[in-house]
């Protein structure tokens, strides 16, 4: 192993170590840069980790809810109260493996990976990023599309409101059950007002490098009922727009050919 | 670069010990090169195979993906903690169903499932399959393995002493 391991007692510090050595990663849980160190990975010469306790916090008040960035996904589980996002957190790796990594680290995971953070991008999720005492707020879909405009943040939290009951859903395509990493994932925010659907947010993760937002979709859902009717147009332009990704698990061509079936399942709600 | 290396002690299977590691170590590699216990194997060191699963204070974790340092006073447990004057009944239910051909990913297989047992007592056969995703078995098709589990989990071996483990 030729990797240095940095400890320091605040974020503060952590932030100018990474600063200053571009070889510096921020180690959180672990699950994606020890894969890279165990590979030999010469671009990493130092983890850099930070002791702040508020990072492994949960807070919830009232509908607004704050997950620390060293949160697991196994914490999400443990909490009843956070239900909506169980199968966003049950769907990241194994159990030894929801142990073990984090709600930051998976802001940060490319594709086939992410599908945690593919769910906070629907719930218009923002990122806290260590910047003085209290931190600075930006959308995560800023982050996500490398629109921080900071030179490798260290996220502190994520942040954002609780959806009400059946608004929120969610669905991992895999190939391999009951664990595989994704063909697509699909998060949906559908907040209904009148019976039609209004200021709808889905993300689709798998499909690209990073989770996406699909914006058209978005425009042909919203003021649609959440029916075979309503939502025939929203389906229709499900690819749109995107050139989808080929790896091990599925080609371009194949992610876009399914992502309209996958869509229609999830806003129909039809397992 | 200046690589360090660092005393490091925890508990492991209930002894404490001490040992130096790298900078940059996983447990993986101290559990079998640094402590001497080589039943966490090296199966893809990318957390993808199950093969180094051990348990970290209550917890099921991957060996290969923990760094060393990290476990600094903690309580690690193996498939060594299995081992004893008899067999626990998850290893005697391995053999009677053939659950084991290479053996390889058994140990890990091992600690997956006594986590499992020792925290619900009575699975389902799907809280089986999902206790045990995460853990890959090229010879056997799973089939057996999770027959075996099961078998524990409705007291088949209750005759038998009760694990070790978590």
């Amino acid at each position: 192993m030729t990797v240095e391991i940095l400890t320091c007692p605040d974020l503060g510090q952590a932030k100018r170590a990474l600063a200053s050595d571009k070889s510096a990663r921020f180690f959180g849980g672990g699950t994606l840069l020890m894969r890279a160190v165990n590979e030999g990975d010469q671009e990493i010469g130092k983890l850099v980790k930070a002791h702040e306790p508020a990072m492994s916090e949960i807070r919830v008040s009232g509908a607004d809810i704050t997950l620390g960035a060293s949160v697991t996904m196994r914490d999400v589980l443990d909490r009843d109260d956070l239900g909506f996002l169980h199968d966003a957190a049950r769907s990241v790796g194994s159990p030894a493996i929801r142990n073990m990594a984090t709600i930051g680290g998976n802001l940060f995971a490319v594709s086939p990976y992410g599908d945690f953070a593919t769910a906070l991008l629907a719930l218009d999720a923002d990122v806290v990023l260590a910047d003085g005492m209290r931190g600075r707020a930006m959308p995560l879909a800023d982050l996500l599309g490398g629109r921080g405009g900071a030179d490798r943040p260290i996220v502190q939290a994520v942040s954002f409101r609780r959806p009400s009951a059946g608004e929120f859903r969610f669905r991992k395509v895999t190939r391999v059950h009951p664990r595989g990493a994704a063909v697509v994932t699909l998060a949906a925010l559908v907040p209904q007002s009148g019976g039609v659907v209004r200021n709808s947010r889905i993300a689709y993760g798998g499909l690209e490098n990073r989770p996406v937002r699909a914006d058209r979709v978005e425009r042909a859902l919203d003021g649609q009922r959440l029916d075979e009717g309503g939502i025939a147009r929203a389906v229709s332009v499900a690819a749109d727009g995107f050139q989808g990704r080929t790896d091990s698990l599925a080609t371009d061509w194949y992610r876009l050919q399914v992502l309209p079936v996958h869509l229609k399942r999830l806003l129909l709600g039809d397992d | 670069m200046s690589i360090k290396r660092k005393p490091l002690q925890f508990n492991l299977n209930g002894s404490d010990v001490a040992v130096f590691v790298n900078d940059g170590d996983n447990l993986l590699n101290v559990l079998r090169r640094g402590v001497g216990d080589l039943t966490p194997k090296y199966g893809c060191g990318q957390g993808g195979c199950g093969a180094c699963t051990v348990v970290i204070d209550g917890q099921t974790k991957l060996a290969c993906l923990v760094l060393a340092e990290t476990v600094e006073g903690r309580q690690v447990e193996t498939a060594a903690s299995l081992a004893g004057g008899e067999l626990d009944p998850l290893q005697e239910a391995f053999m009677d169903h053939f659950a084991a051909q290479c053996g390889y990913c058994t140990p890990g297989m091992l600690v997956a499932a006594r986590h499992l047992l020792n925290e619900n007592t009575n699975p389902t056969r799907g809280e089986v399959v999902e206790a045990l995703s995460g853990n890959l078995c090229r010879c056997t098709g799973y089939e057996p393995i999770i027959d075996a589990v099961m078998d524990v989990a409705n007291g088949a071996y209750s005759n038998r002493r009760a694990g070790g483990g978590s």
